[in-house]
């Protein structure tokens, strides 16, 4: 192949790598681009009209004023607080399942993988409705409210917290444990000083997880709250009326608060690593 | 802790004890009021008869319902696997330093309300936004032509909400493709499109089954996008049987609705495996 060719051939592929970068990164612009809509209506003043679809002039009053539509906070402390607390179940017996599917061995652990795994895979109208017709085969129609949402909740965050967990494990170098029992640790030592700390980003990632999963789900909520509001049926409820401007400022709240927390998190991993 | 001979099942008991009772019983249950009597209501309390007919009547009524349900996911997954496949490749191959940056840039929407992200298309979408008016501008459009309350609207609101789930099961085994198999197969003269068609693409398919079925499968549930998004005409068989459920109480049927979903997507996920499994995966 004569030099000129190798040129041609080498720019061309210069070219073919740039390419599909570049639409790689189009893509992604498609992704951030309701966020970037979320982030500018939290500045949208439409006090002068009705329409809820259009930015009408730059106000910084959403921010001010961040809880004034009737109900808003009370809904996203309250789904704060359900958040948090189907994390810390969800996350607790999911690690110890994940350590019992991967460090032992137990009949049925087969058929428990596969069951991990359904709920991800199954549609969110299908599991709502059939927690549903539990609860009212079970008598329990007319008492839906936190406690329900409650237990749905930890169950689809469960197969999450189980799959991001035994992940971790899975990776672990079992080389390091037998070392700390070779030097004479007791077998809770080692678990303490060695296994946990080592599995313990698999287990924040987790439960990081099962906090947005928590806090965002509408469709199995909505089947299972009753009369109570959490923040995404909240919006639900608004979208028919016309949405109030301060839900773009939760929205974009959210956006960043979940963008520190992983780009932290990130750093800390490259720091401890390097 | 390792050697107890119960251990493993103490630890797993809390998470299946919870997904026994809250996960696999409730499907009886679904299945039970399928076949409730459709006379009782929540109040009077519902008889098992094994109603067969529900499912005739559900599947009768709702067929509209049940088809674009089936047929906007179907639209959407294929959609979402052509960007999904780009973004993934250009983060796994062509990235760099930028791989990492890049992988949280994907999931970061992921962390922000799914219904703010989907109301914030309708404002997108909406009739006298850029998009519309660019398009009728360009004569692309008519005058009146509109963008919210089509198809386009719902299928393109799947496809953005359900991105995610496409790219990273994608990139997971793109990235885990070995570079010396496309190497050799430029050092045999294949073209670099014939190396993708030949290497990259079939080692790549566990990615895209993966990737197809955890999009189809909550896109062809979702009724957010079908109601945000769509009109009556849109209606996608979530619509059905939340409105079911809540609004009309007709639990025998919104369960008829919902064990038809299910069977229809099992179906579908066990003949698509098959096929997938046996040609491409073995």
């Amino acid at each position: 192949m004569s030099h000129q060719g190798n040129v041609l051939q080498r720019s061309g592929r210069w070219v073919a790598d740039h390419v599909v970068l570049g639409l790689g990164v189009l893509v992604l612009v498609y992704m951030f681009v309701p966020i970037a809509v979320v982030m500018l209506m939290s500045f949208n003043d439409n006090s002068g009209s009705r329409n809820v679809y259009a930015f009408q002039g730059f106000t910084l009053d959403n921010w001010s004023n961040m809880c004034g539509p009737d109900g808003m906070c009370e809904a996203v402390l309250r789904s704060i607080g359900i958040g948090l607390a189907a994390t810390l179940v969800a996350t607790i017996i999911g690690t110890l399942a994940s350590f019992a599917l991967v460090r032992h061995d137990f009949h049925g652990r087969a058929a428990m993988n596969t069951i991990i795994f359904l709920p991800m895979a199954s549609p969110e109208i299908v599991m709502g409705s059939s927690l549903l017709a539990l609860f009212v085969a079970g008598g329990f129609g007319g008492k839906l409210g936190l406690v329900t949402i409650l237990i749905a909740h930890v169950m689809f965050c469960l197969s999450f917290v189980i799959v991001t967990v035994k992940a971790r494990l899975a990776g672990l170098d079992a080389n390091l444990e037998q070392a700390a029992m070779d030097l004479y640790a007791s077998e809770s030592t080692t678990f303490w000083r060695i296994t946990f700390p080592l599995v313990f980003p698999g287990i924040a990632a987790a439960a990081l997880l099962s906090f947005s999963l928590s806090f965002d789900d509408f469709i199995i909520t909505n089947l299972n709250a009753g009369q109570t509001v959490t923040f995404p049926m909240y919006v639900w409820g608004v979208s028919q009326r016309g949405v109030p401007m301060q839900v773009n400022v939760i929205g974009t709240i959210m956006f960043l608060v979940s963008l520190l927390i992983v780009v932290g998190n990130m750093l800390a991993t490259r720091r401890k690593t390097a | 802790m390792r050697r107890g001979k119960y251990t493993g099942y103490w630890l797993m008991l809390p998470a299946a004890l919870w997904l026994g009772v809250f996960f696999v019983i409730p499907f009886y249950s679904l299945l039970a009021t399928s076949l409730y009597d459709p006379e009782g209501s929540v109040l009077t309390g519902y008889d098992v008869t094994y109603h067969v007919a529900n499912f005739w009547d559900a599947f009768a009524e709702h067929w509209d319902e049940l088809w674009r349900s089936l047929w906007y996911a179907g639209v959407a997954t294929m959609i979402c696997a052509v960007l999904g496949y780009v973004l993934a490749y250009a983060i796994a191959f062509k990235a760099g330093r930028w791989r990492t940056l890049l992988l949280v840039l994907v999931i970061a929407p992921f962390f922000t309300s799914f219904l703010v992200r989907t109301l914030s298309w309708k404002l997108i979408l909406a009739d006298d936004g850029f998009i519309v008016d660019t398009l009728q501008t360009l004569h692309l459009m008519g005058e009146d032509g509109r963008l919210l309350a089509t198809p386009v609207a719902v299928i393109a609101g799947l496809v953005y909400n359900f991105l995610p789930f496409m790219v990273l099961p994608l990139y997971a085994s793109l990235e885990k493709i070995d570079g010396r198999l496309v190497e050799a197969a430029s050092d045999l003269y294949a073209s670099p499109a014939r190396g993708f068609l030949k290497v990259t693409l079939p080692l790549s398919m566990p990615g895209v089954v993966a990737g197809t079925l955890l999009t189809f499968i909550p896109a062809a549930g979702d009724y957010i996008n079908a109601q945000l998004l769509g009109s009556t005409n849109q209606r996608m068989v979530g619509n059905v049987i939340q409105d079911l459920f809540t609004d009309t109480g007709d639990y025998a049927a919104a369960g008829a609705l919902s064990v038809t979903l299910m069977a229809i997507i099992v179906a579908m996920v066990v003949v698509y495996i098959r096929k997938a499994g046996t040609e491409e995966l073995l």
